[in-house]
């Protein structure tokens, strides 16, 4: 059936005029009596070993009630069970500036603020680690003793026969990519607040409340559980609407820990909520990767092998590091026909705020590197570069060479329509000079097949529960995190049960009240709690229909649910043959009436209006409700997903990590253009067409593809994180250079329709899969407009204008400290903007870049 | 720090507060008025979530004194929808996807709110500008204009109507 009344049709969220009036509470508009606020004091050292925390001047200070040090949780954690290896508070040892020293709670900030300046804490300066290449070669003072090199977590896969492959091949490319480190900067800074009840039975302290900014509730509640050293049934986590997140929510920032054990000492709620800067080193975004990458063609365009060395900068914590770097070989398949990989992936400690997840995770530097090598093999063999692409596709249902299940495709279609709509075909090489167009795909999983903590749980559960009122209440422990998981649950539950989106409620990300859903990250969403939506609300839809055929005197199998009404499959239902004014006014009727059996209150017209009908070939979704209801009692329906067995990979050494019940897909064209003389690049526009399965809410699905392809402009052009010494210098909204809207091209999604065999009438994801194309579809693009390839992003100015000058075999400009754009040999110490030569911003007195203050050069910029 | 009292006219209403004179207006809307839809995005008026109108005119209020604001007329997304309906752009920014995460969204309602009372029907050009005082990180904010071109027809149709 494709004639759906809720699901297909553009659709406001659930939540938006909570958003657009400001009446949403985010977790720092909360507020609860007797509230104090928690300040942190940070580590001003990149690596030190802590001798003394002395907070007994910070104590006496009027107004503050206490000081949480390491050793009040000294229990280790981390989001994966393989890397606990983070402290809510450092215990002995500070791993990078900005590491959680201590936190003081007071009775308002600005004491909190001047208490934690009265904190002394005798260090014991380390040697610190910030290139991954070189921290690999560490033989002493380990950022953990346990990582001997300061090696996280390598890997080493071969799949297909990669030498044959290679001896296969007529070209050969191979060059280093360096992409440079980018963070998720949600507007949204973290919050959260903590606050116990007195238990009545002991008279102590008992359940634990936490309301967070989280996109994973229940991992929240488990790692609480395991450092507070409380069982879980005491610890509730809420999520109230969250700003954002992108990943850098997805796991336990120790922001949430904090709060709680400071909760804990002061006996009384905390809410702690970061600054801007504090977000910025709390981070979790995305590594800067060296990609070493190597690609071999036959002369017809048929890849024949791929071969990746991938070192990740990780920083000093594992977080999801071993998935990061797992994710950057496994999706090197899946999206085109491969038929040989080899892969080898470092993930490096280096004394800098741990990586983590970040939209696209762990795809997308990669990504720029294939799509961009793939570009450049396409020109040495004189192929169109989008027909090269069409030449590799997969030949779905088909599992790849690297254990990866794919049956819904969508690439040739997303290819074909970005073609046609750019006006590839006619306008590529007739362009001004200095203008150019250059085209890109890329894919994402709909969740990943292995939840993080391995077991046989579903990923999602979702109850229903539907009383004599005609309201359906979803119970779903999906996190809306702005995506708009809530509307998708609503449009799915309304769908299945044919009503109005207006009776349904969302309950969502209530460890008390909703059952679990490992969160939202890696796109899962819409494919797991959306399949376990489905399947909750066909439970229930199987109680009111069989009550409903009883009393229509047919079968159940017989009934159609649709717009609020309940009719025989073949009759003419009412909603067909009302005029609009009718409608409207049924509708509200339906939607008034106090849902009571038939024969007590029900409003008059329409009692009436029923007995002059007779026999009923139809009747309102209200009163089958309560037709089943006097049968069952009020009613629930519960429904689960986990990814099916097919789906979750080979059985290789981290194989766990790349399957997923379907793949999404896309493909891009941008449209640029390049200041020859100032190295300025300019996004006109973007065509990104993304195969989401089927779109849900087309307006939803439109501004997540619009909203990925904006941020991996960002990341193509400005954004990047700028480290002097293991320090910061860019911890700021404008200095980080988020795009604005001046900035910001026009983009055009193009919604393809791949309709998949498991997903929730068919859709996947549609939230990360098309950051990853939108970089090397620009840095194609500028190859396109002015001959350079550019093999490091973001293609700042500087980088172009440097490509350019050696391509000109000009002079090279002392700006990128004698690193070719073209080929970068190493990482520079630091992220490498120019205006960070000389002097950086004023810092703290014991800040390390204070150690050796450079020669101001008076600037090249 | 010793606190004064101040009269602040928010949405129409005046309260009277004790507040200490370094007190940034953001926090006495978020703190002592309960007004949380004004957002605190960064601390140095770089995203404009916390942009207000003051007199009218969009001011970020995370760097505005709260003192400094006695006598003059504070509007907050609070005070935009009207007779218990949401205003055009506020429907608008719903219809048309303008709001993901919606922690920007006050800010930029308010910052539309002022164009268009300078200039009731600007270009996408005199958008853009406007805008690019505030930053999101979900949209991408081509949406936001088709939410804003919307409002516009809307409230043109509204005044047609009347």
């Amino acid at each position: 059936m494709t004639d759906f009344s809720i699901i297909g049709k553009p659709t406001a969220m659930v939540d938006a005029a909570e958003k657009t009036t400001g009446g949403g509470k985010y977790t720092d508009d909360l507020s609860v009596p007797g509230m104090l606020v928690g300040k942190i004091l940070h580590s001003p050292y990149p690596h030190a070993r802590i001798r003394r925390i002395d907070a007994s001047r910070a104590e006496k200070l009027d107004g503050v009630l206490a000081v949480v040090v390491g050793k009040d949780a000294p229990n280790p954690y981390g989001i994966l069970p393989v890397g606990h290896d983070e402290y809510a508070l450092a215990l002995d040892k500070v791993r990078y500036v900005g590491d959680n020293v201590a936190c003081v709670v007071a009775v308002s900030e600005a004491i909190a603020e001047k208490a934690v300046e009265l904190i002394d804490v005798e260090y014991e300066v380390l040697p610190a680690y910030f290139d991954p290449e070189e921290s690999m070669k560490a033989q002493r003072d380990l950022i953990h003793d346990n990582k001997p090199g300061n090696l996280e977590k390598d890997y080493h896969h071969a799949f297909g026969d990669p030498d044959k492959g290679f001896a296969e091949a007529n070209h050969i490319a191979e060059a280093r990519f360096i992409a440079n480190e980018v963070t998720h900067a949600a507007m949204e800074p973290h919050s959260t607040l903590a606050s116990f009840e007195l238990d009545p039975h002991t008279g102590k302290m008992g359940r634990l409340t936490v309301w967070s900014s989280t996109q994973v509730p229940y991992y929240l509640q488990h790692k609480l559980s395991l450092v507070l050293e409380m069982p879980m049934a005491q610890i509730r986590v809420i999520k109230p609407l969250v700003g954002g997140g992108f990943g850098g929510k997805s796991e336990v920032i120790p922001i949430e820990i904090i709060a709680a054990i400071a909760a804990r000492k002061a006996q009384a709620p905390v809410k702690i909520t970061y600054t801007r800067e504090e977000v910025f080193w709390a981070h979790r975004g995305r590594p800067r990767t060296i990609i070493d990458l190597k690609t071999g063609i036959t002369n017809d365009g048929r890849i024949t092998c791929v071969k990746a060395r991938v070192v990740q900068d990780g920083g000093a914590y594992c977080s999801y590091g071993v998935v990061t770097i797992l994710y950057s070989g496994a999706l090197l398949g899946a999206l085109y026909d491969i038929p040989n990989i080899q892969y080898d992936g470092y993930r490096v400690l280096t004394n800098k705020p741990a990586c983590g997840a970040m939209r696209g995770h762990g795809t997308v530097n990669v990504r720029f590197a294939f799509e961009s090598q793939l570009d450049e093999l396409a020109a040495k063999i004189g192929m169109d570069p989008a027909e090269i692409r069409q030449r590799n596709l997969l030949k779905p249902p088909c599992i790849t060479v690297n254990g990866l299940r794919v049956q819904s495709y969508g690439l040739p279609e997303c290819i074909e329509k970005t073609v046609e709509r750019s006006g590839w075909k006619q306008r590529r090489g007739k362009l001004p000079r200095g203008r150019g167009l250059g085209i890109a795909c890329s894919h994402y999983v709909s969740g990943a097949a292995n939840s993080i903590i391995r077991s046989d749980m579903p990923h999602s559960t979702v109850n229903i529960k539907i009383d004599r009122d005609g309201g359906v209440v979803v119970y779903t422990g999906a996190s809306e995190i702005g995506q708009g998981s809530d509307t998708m649950t609503a449009q799915v539950a309304a769908e299945v049960l044919g009503c109005s989106l207006a009776r349904v409620r969302i309950i969502a990300a209530d460890t008390d009240l909703t059952p679990i859903d490992i969160g939202s990250y890696s796109s899962r969403v819409t494919f797991m709690a959306g399949n376990a939506t489905l399947r909750a609300a066909e439970d229930v839809k199987k109680r009111i229909a069989a009550a409903a055929a009883k009393k229509m005197n047919c079968a159940a199998e017989d009934l159609v649910f649709r717009e609020d009404v309940v009719f025989k499959k073949g009759s003419v239902p009412p909603t067909a043959k009302r005029d609009e004014a009718e409608e409207v006014e049924v509708t509200q009727a339906g939607a008034s009436v106090s849902g009571r059996v038939e024969g007590q209150i029900l409003r008059g017209s329409l009692q009436q209006k029923r007995k002059e009908e007779g026999p009923k070939d139809w009747m309102t979704f209200e009163e089958a409700v309560v037709a089943a209801i006097d049968f069952h009692g009020a009613l629930t329906g519960t429904g689960s997903y986990a990814p099916p067995q097919e789906a979750r990979g080979g059985k290789h050494k981290g194989g766990g990590v790349g399957p997923s019940p379907a793949y999404s897909y896309s493909a891009q064209v941008a449209e640029v253009s390049v200041d020859e003389d100032t190295g300025e690049v300019t996004v006109h526009k973007v065509w990104a067409a993304h195969d989401c399965g089927r779109a849900l809410n087309p307006v939803s699905v439109e501004g997540q593809i619009i909203g990925s392809v904006w941020m991996g402009m960002g990341q193509a052009l400005t954004e990047e994180m700028v480290w002097k010494d293991g320090m910061l210098m860019n911890a700021g909204m404008l200095e980080y250079r988020s795009p604005s809207s001046v900035e910001s091209p026009e983009v055009e999604p193009i919604i393809v329709e791949s309709i998949d065999p498991e997903g929730p009438f068919g859709a996947k994801e549609c939230s990360e899969g098309s950051l990853a194309a939108t970089i090397p579809a620009i840095s194609n693009a500028i190859y396109d407009a002015v001959g350079v390839r550019l093999h490091e992003s973001p293609f700042t100015p500087e980088r172009v204008l440097a490509a350019l000058r050696a391509k000109r075999k000009d002079k090279a400009l002392n700006l990128t400290e004698g690193v070719d754009p073209t080929s970068p040999a190493r990482f520079r110490e630091h992220g490498g903007s120019l205006c960070f030569k000389g002097k950086g911003p004023e810092r703290h007195p014991l800040d390390p870049a204070h150690r050796q203050a450079p020669a101001v050069s008076g600037g090249t910029d | 720090m010793k606190k004064e009292l101040i009269e602040l006219k928010v949405n129409g209403r005046t309260h009277e507060l004790a507040i200490e004179p370094r007190a940034l207006l953001l926090d006495v809307l978020r703190q002592d008025l309960d007004l949380t839809g004004s957002k605190r995005g960064c601390d140095e008026s770089s995203c404009g979530a916390c942009t207000v109108l003051i007199d009218g005119v969009a001011m970020m209020s995370c760097t505005l004194l709260a003192a400094s604001c006695e006598e003059q007329e504070i509007t907050t997304i609070e005070g935009v929808s009207q007779h218990g309906s949401l205003a055009a752009i506020q429907k608008a920014y719903g219809d048309w996807g303008g709001a993901q995460c919606g922690f920007c969204t006050p800010g930029f309602i308010m910052t539309v709110k002022s164009l268009l009372a300078e200039n009731p029907d600007p270009s996408e050009a005199d958008v853009r500008a406007a805008l690019s005082s505030n930053l999101c990180r979900c949209t991408g904010y081509s949406q936001m204009y088709e939410a804003i071109r919307s409002a516009i027809a809307a409230e043109q149709q509204g005044a047609a109507a009347k």
